[in-house]
């Protein structure tokens, strides 16, 4: 192994940069061995380093007064009061997934999961964002089938519930899909578990499932963009174990409630390498590693192979000197393995040692602060012109389309694969504007929601990142939930490319603004680049999960209409921005125009009257507009509340512009009528735009005297319809 | 009433068991790991959803063997009300304490939702609360839930009152639509959909809890 000539094929083949390699060679003052040269390729790939992507994503805002712990953990922490605090992040997992979509999307799950329980928190809700390629691209249909299998099949075996997502199709992402999962957790605000290392002498343990050859490189082509024969780098892909994952919990949190842990970080991407890495220069201490104790699932694994090794269900932590047995019987317990395989040094190095000799010995500051990071040359998109979007030639058609068509229709079909009620607090399950979960055993709970609009984001990469901010911080609203933070999860094409480094600073950009004028800060965050096939990049795609609390959980809105005579509002103002609207692409087949702007002084202003309303027991039933505008938002409310409604708009705009005009910071409310006058007023005195579009009732949704007729009926089919249908090859 | 929720490695619905059966019957259940050979005695013995041993197996296959089932065996069989939910219904049946099998879903899909179910008996000691005929709305989450006999068993089971609940629509391909099954003594019932997910309102609905203050009612 130590013998093997370091060429420039072997460098290049381990994604490294001519230029990187003398990094390599100015730091170790040697040439490096192939294990040594594998642990800098991993830790310096795009996956782990964030090398492209650092110096911007600096200028993201990370503070607020409930934050415990930001960007730069596992996970991001906040605090929820009572002592408790919520742990959450999101992460991609979309080129193995593409690859292997049930075993990419499973780990990817098992992944966040570790990600969040590994900082003390029990998991209580999975989420995930998904982006498909079209419906008719003959890749498409076996991709989400094995995604959402691969996503229920781990989740629902860990026993957390997957309370709520989004799923797109674009042709962008025909040969690159993203599977992005978050998990949310609940820790006592007190035990929250770090990664920093500390104690000389201190053991370094391994826990969990043994170490194979499968997912070795996974963190290296994950900074590779695709080619046609991608397909060959499936051994790639790791294998997940739900099953180890659910004990691995148990037994981490049953360890956790000791006091023996002096640092603790699981083994995800790049395995062994980056969790022993980060363990010890964020603890600026050195590691010995006794790689002959590492737990073997195959025989004769070299140091290069379990070092760059990305076997699942594996944790690394530090114990306080004389506490491995009581850990052990932890472990033993539950049936896992644990091994002591080295300690801390004061030598400030990662050592290796194998059958008696050292097979590697790297200064880990060459490893971390000498990591390359790059200003990448970035041009701003063009700003695009406005056009007048003309009326569909149809107007019941396209309404019709739209509701049951790729991109509105019902996600049932996905989230009825996913247990979504398992560990009893669910108070508002998939369909609704967010998720909603108790926290156990409290009034309180937490409101989730992820999204963003990639449409918009390539229109205008600044307007897109604020309006992805924006629209969970308005779901989460529209549940009653005060948004607290966000974690993101950046999916975007090949940096190295000026126009796409231009999409992700433009992003950032509009992102950072909006979490800073809605004290809605960043606290964790996953950043997945190099999303192309043959050269052709994705949407820019920077998906936002964010999390809100509900301080009375039984003061919580929903979409659904709640019986008839109810009074219908619109808060907020539509205006003629049909822009890259979802209309717009699906009906006119045309991608042109402005995107919606969002004056994030004015989403305030309603977000707070609306979660107002909601919290005084005045309003039960809320929906956000967004994708299809007015008319989605309304067919939503009237499909799954069983209750059709009667609407009349002004002539202020024309009717498909009042219909499908995707305008920020609207929501729709139904009242009760002896409540709605007052509403109404007290909108008007907050300043907010408000309008009394109609009354809830009847079996259809009639606009204008009949200028539109939807009957319900029609309409629900239309909606239920398409998926099922799409999946059994139907359509 | 006092009462246990088995744990296995893997089972995933236990603190929901042990929190609908606190909330009604005031009392904190035990706790019992897989690998107990004895346990307290209890009034009432709970199998709890899950993915036991991971059920890379057949579904229950390898708990239906644990050394805590013997004792569980030992105990149905002298009188003592069992209930198992969703894996906890799969592990009965692969004990043998419940005629039939759970087979994967026709559909090949997990399902996770509401569901009616049509009561069918309302004399046991686990649905006494409800009424013969009338429908109540109650989650599944399940892979494998398509319960299957040969025609004898099936005739013989709905002769004897053995079926407790029956689907109101097909969901997964189960015979007759067969939710929930007891044995011939009427201590042990057997069901794919989960009763403590549906214990108050805000989770939507209660139907479920009725299931529990039959037992409590009769327990006291």
């Amino acid at each position: 192994m130590t013998d093997t000539k370091i060429t420039p094929e072997i460098v290049r083949d381990h994604g490294l940069t001519p230029k990187e390699y003398d990094l390599i060679l100015k730091g170790l003052g040697r040439e490096p061995n192939l294990t040594e040269l594998g642990i800098y390729s991993v830790m310096w790939s795009e996956h782990c380093s964030y090398k492209s992507s650092k110096i911007h994503l600096k200028k993201l805002p990370t503070k607020a007064p409930w934050v415990i712990c930001g960007p730069g953990e596992n996970a991001g922490v906040i605090d929820i009061g009572d002592g408790q605090a919520a742990i959450f992040k999101m992460e991609s997992h979309n080129h193995p997934s593409f690859i292997e979509p049930y075993q990419g999307a499973a780990t990817g799950v098992g992944g966040i999961l570790r990600d969040v329980f590994t900082m003390g928190a029990r998991p209580v809700a999975n989420m995930n964002a998904l982006r498909f390629g079209e419906p008719d691209h003959p890749k498409t249909r076996h991709l989400v089938a094995g995604v959402v299998s691969g996503i229920g099949g781990y989740g629902n075996c860990v026993g957390v519930p997957t309370v709520g997502g989004e799923t797109n199709f674009d042709p962008s992402y025909n040969g690159n899909i993203l599977v992005n999962a978050m998990t949310v957790g609940l820790a006592d605000a007190e035990k929250i578990f770090y990664s920093a290392a500390a104690g000389v002498g201190n053991p370094v343990v391994y826990v969990g499932s043994k170490t194979g050859r499968d997912g070795i490189h996974g963190a290296t082509m994950a900074s590779a963009e695709f080619t046609d024969d991608s397909e060959e780098k499936r051994p790639t892909v790791q294998v997940g174990d739900p099953f180890t994952e659910k004990l691995l919990i148990e037994a981490c949190l049953e360890l956790m409630a000791t006091d023996a842990i002096v640092a603790i970080q699981d083994m995800g991407a790049a395995g062994l390498t980056s969790s022993s890495v980060e363990m010890a220069s964020k603890g600026g201490v050195g590691f010995e590693l006794i790689l002959d104790n590492v737990p073997q699932r195959e025989e004769n694994m070299l140091p290069y192979e379990m070092m760059l090794s990305e076997s699942q269900e594996r944790m690394l932590m530090v114990l306080k000197p004389g506490r491995e047995e009581m850990a052990k019987a932890i472990f033993e317990k539950w049936e896992l393995d644990f091994a002591v395989i080295g300690h801390i040094t004061d030598t400030g190095n990662l050592t290796l040692k194998f059958k008696g000799e050292t097979v590697g010995d790297i200064p880990l500051n060459t490893l971390v602060d000498d990591a390359p990071e790059y200003d990448r040359p970035h041009t701003a998109t063009p700003k695009r012109k406005a056009v007048d979007v003309e009326a569909p030639k149809d107007l019941k058609k396209a309404v019709m389309d739209l509701i049951g068509g790729p991109n509105l229709c019902s996600r049932r079909w996905i989230w009825s694969q996913y247990d979504h009620m398992v560990m009893g607090d669910t108070i508002q399950r998939p369909g609704g504007d967010a998720a909603v979960v108790r926290v156990h055993g409290t009034e309180k709970a937490l409101a989730i929601s992820t999204d963003v609009t990639p449409r918009y984001c390539y229109a205008d990469p600044v307007e897109g990142g604020k309006q992805a901010v924006a629209e969970t911080w308005r779901n989460i609203t529209a549940t009653g939930g005060l948004p607290l933070a966000i974690t993101n999860c950046l999916n975007f094409g090949n940096p190295e490319r000026p126009e796409i480094m231009g999409q992700i600073v433009g992003c950032l950009e509009g992102m950072a603004e909006a979490c800073v004028a809605l004290d809605y800060p960043i606290v964790s965050g996953n950043v997945s680049l190099y999303n192309e096939t043959n050269g052709k990049g994705i949407l820019p795609t920077p998906a936002i999960g964010g999390v809100g609390i509900l301080k009375q959980s039984k003061h919580m809105a929903t979409v659904p209409f709640k019986g008839d005579g109810q009074v219908i509002m619109l808060f907020g103002e539509t205006k003629n921005e049909l822009g890259a609207s979802l209309y717009q692409r699906e009906i006119l087949k045309k991608d042109e125009g402005l995107p919606p702007v969002v004056d994030l002084a004015v989403e305030r202003r309603n977000g707070d009257f609306v979660r107002a309303l909601i919290e005084n027991g005045q309003l039960t039933t809320v929906h956000d507009l967004s994708d299809g505008g007015l008319i989605a938002a309304l067919a939503d409310m009237a499909i799954s509340g069983k209750t059709g409604a009667t609407i009349t708009l002004d002539d202020s705009l024309p009717l498909h512009v009042h219909l499908f005009s995707e305008s920020q910071s609207r929501y729709l409310i139904a009242a009760e009528p002896d409540e709605a006058e007052t509403i109404r007023q007290e909108a008007r005195d907050a300043g907010l735009a408000v309008a009394v579009l109609g009354t809830t009732g009847g079996d259809s949704i009639t606009v204008n005297g009949g200028a539109l007729d939807l009957p319900l009926a029609a309409l629900t089919a239309a909606h239920e319809g398409w998926f099922p249908a799409f999946m059994k090859n139907e359509l | 009433m006092k009462s246990a929720v088995i744990v296995f490695p893997g089972s995933n619905c236990d603190r929901d068991m042990a929190v609908a059966l606190e909330k009604v019957t005031g009392k904190k259940p035990e706790m019992v790991w897989h690998q107990s050979a004895d346990f307290e005695k209890v009034d009432f013995i709970a199998l709890p959803g899950g993915f036991s041993y991971g059920d890379y197996l057949r579904c229950g296959a390898m708990s239906a063997r644990s050394t805590v089932m013997k004792e569980v065996i030992k105990r149905a069989e002298a009188g003592v009300p069992v209930l198992g939910v969703c894996n906890g219904f799969q592990v009965l049946t692969e004990t043998g304490l419940l005629p039939g099998a759970l087979m994967r879903n026709a559909s090949l899909h997990f399902v996770c939702r509401d569901v009616e179910l049509e009561v069918v008996n309302d004399a046991s000691l686990f649905t006494n609360g409800y009424t013969a005929g009338s429908n109540i709305t109650i989650p599944v989450a399940h892979h494998d839930g398509n319960y299957y006999a040969d025609k004898e068993t099936l005739d013989a089971l709905e002769g004897e009152g053995q079926v407790a609940f029956r689907y109101a629509e097909d969901i997964n391909g189960a015979q007759r639509r067969i939710a929930g099954v007891l044995n011939k003594k009427g201590n042990v019932l057997g069901m794919m959909p989960h009763p403590e997910r549906m214990i108050e309102p805000a989770l939507g609905g209660s139907d479920g809890r009725i299931l529990f203050e039959s037992v409590m009612n009769r327990l006291g």
